[in-house]
């Protein structure tokens, strides 16, 4: 196995649509002028709801649906014009691995590992030893011979993964790879992800509906809803300040920062005409990530804050923390300003009386 | 009962069996790529050519439709064609094969639809022609069904070994209808139904058997 960056590929994504005809007549729009370019060597991660359009787009990566409009282009090769042998060989190059595994339950893991080499036409003296290569990188060699029904979850996910590299491929595709998976099983493989893209500098590109797999692997994230791409960037700063409502939604599921019950009834939207407490989500990042500002906050302007529920996290090495808190609204403007002149990001939730 | 029986029904035995397995491997050689074909020609699917394979699946029904005895009857002429005589267990074959073949291909075909569409994504994503998942995926894990399918087809073929009497198929089916039935000796058609029920049990056991043998799909006592 070579070991060179420029085994990487990028992918591009040129103004491409997809339309389904319905049996009955009329179109269904599933993508819809989608423009995108993954970084070649990096890991990136879609996310979207069910029905989004993710799949589709991911599978337009190795041809397995066409865009019906725009272009997709894979290290240079132009996949929406390519068939017949032209986007076999395409395909070899791009490794694919999928959410149930899709592993021949008739062959053992060597003879999975094996298959798309035969499939390549690779002599069989040459694929033992690539096979045996890739059990001991993926960590199976003791299950070389079982069948995957003998499998856990994520032993048969490692079978995919080396599955997916055996043809040497410059491109990595993940439908969905860790969403049949426990947690913990999960971390195991995204970081078998992680450390096959250091090692091999292939491009991944993955899609998922768990905002969790993109901070703990991808350093690059689109978001995508109904068809179309609403925001994309690097992932420390979509996770900071997203820009969408989408974008948002998928990261309070992140984030796990939630109102209490007891607050979150009482919430209303207008400010009490005296008194009462002003909800804020606050987030920080950046250079003041670390910093204890609202101990700052009450020492330099005396406001008391109460917290009501936060998390500090990483994205790749960076802190991130989001924080809820209250405190009076009388003074809730001045707080801010004095919050976001640090670099923190401000959210008025609501107020309680 | 005298030596002479004993001769004919072992004599019968070996007809039949002859029968059944010359039928059921001709029937599997036509039948194994014809069903897989049926299969993979439907709309949307691996070598789709939607009118082919309704035409196909017409022929196909049409041959079923025919009930066994009016088809032995009715090909005489084609029988005569391939076998040289219209008359005697070798000829007996023709019509035997002709049956099979649609229905092993129905059998075939069922198995490989139910091969999950997953497995010929991911071949699909691994650069494989049509044939090369036929070959190297849809039929080895189609192979547990296709093993059961056959079974079933080869006990509906001893079933139908017995109607060929009447081309002078001869075999058990024959003997029993002869001596049993108009010779009045129901010992003789209880011995010839005694040896079908076991030929039928063999068939049935050495299915199971292989089929488990080829299936992966579950541990089998080995927990979990």
């Amino acid at each position: 196995m070579t070991n060179t960056m420029s085994q990487a590929a990028s992918i591009a994504f040129d103004a491409v649509g997809k339309a389904y005809t319905k049996p009955g007549g009329g179109t269904v729009t599933a993508l819809e002028n989608v423009s995108l370019t993954v970084e070649p060597g990096a890991i990136t991660g879609i996310i979207g709801r069910s029905g989004a359009g993710k799949s589709t787009l991911l599978r337009m990566v190795n041809g397995l649906e066409m865009p019906t409009s725009g272009r997709v282009r894979v290290g240079g090769h132009d996949v929406g014009a390519s068939k017949g042998s032209a986007l076999r060989a395409i395909r070899r190059d791009v490794g694919m691995i999928f959410q149930h595994f899709n592993l021949l339950s008739s062959r053992t893991v060597a003879g999975n590992i094996a298959l798309p080499l035969e499939i390549a036409g690779v002599s069989s003296d040459k694929i033992a030893p690539r096979v045996a290569e890739l059990i001991d990188r993926v960590g199976l060699t003791e299950q070389a011979g079982r069948y995957p029904a003998e499998l856990s979850g994520g032993q048969k996910q490692r079978v995919g993964i080396a599955r997916a590299l055996a043809t040497e491929p410059k491109v990595l595709l993940s439908d969905e790879a860790t969403s049949a998976l426990d947690p913990e099983t999960t971390q195991t493989v995204l970081s078998l992800l992680k450390d096959i893209n250091r090692d091999l500098g292939l491009t991944i590109l993955l899609i998922t509906h768990e905002m969790a797999v993109v901070r703990d692997i991808a350093s690059h994230v689109a978001v995508i809803d109904g068809g179309q791409i609403v925001e994309h960037g690097r992932t420390y700063d979509v996770f900071t300040a997203p820009q969408h409502p989408t974008t948002r939604s998928f990261l309070s599921g992140v984030t796990g920062v939630k109102l209490p019950a007891f607050v979150e009834h009482k919430l209303t939207a207008t400010r009490p005409a005296t008194g009462g407490e002003e909800v804020i989500r606050v987030t920080f990042a950046g250079k003041h990530a670390t910093d204890p500002m609202l101990a700052l906050l009450t020492k330099d302007l005396g406001i008391e804050v109460n917290i009501l529920a936060g998390a500090v996290e990483e994205i790749g090495t960076h802190p991130f923390g989001n924080l809820l808190i209250s405190l009076p609204a009388a003074r809730a403007d001045e707080a801010r300003a004095y919050l976001e002149r640090h670099e923190l990001l401000t959210e008025v939730l609501g107020y309680v009386s | 009962m005298s030596a002479n029986l004993i001769n004919l029904l072992i004599e019968a035995t070996g007809q039949t069996l002859y029968m059944v397995a010359i039928s059921a491997f001709l029937g599997t050689v036509f039948g194994l790529p014809l069903g897989t074909y049926l299969a993979v020609s439907q709309r949307g699917e691996l070598l789709s050519a939607p009118l082919v394979n309704t035409v196909l699946g017409l022929v196909v029904n049409a041959t079923r439709s025919v009930p066994f005895i009016i088809l032995v009857v009715a090909i005489i002429p084609f029988t005569r064609l391939v076998a040289g005589t219209s008359i005697g267990t070798t000829a007996a074959i023709v019509p035997l094969t002709i049956a099979a073949v649609p229905f092993i291909a129905r059998l075939v075909e069922n198995a490989i639809r139910e091969v999950d569409s997953g497995l010929i994504e991911a071949a699909r994503a691994m650069g494989a022609t049509p044939l090369q998942i036929i070959r190297k995926v849809l039929i080895p894990e189609a192979l547990p069904a296709i093993t059961l399918g056959l079974t079933l087809a080869v006990v509906s073929l001893i079933g139908y070994s017995a109607m060929v009497g009447a081309v002078g198929g001869e075999g058990l089916g024959d003997l029993g209808i002869r001596y049993g039935y108009q010779r009045f000796m129901p010992e003789v058609m209880a011995i010839v139904v005694v040896i079908l029920i076991v030929l039928v049990q063999l068939v049935q056991s050495l299915g199971e058997w292989i089929a488990a043998r080829v299936d992966k799909r579950a541990p089998k006592g080995r927990g979990q």
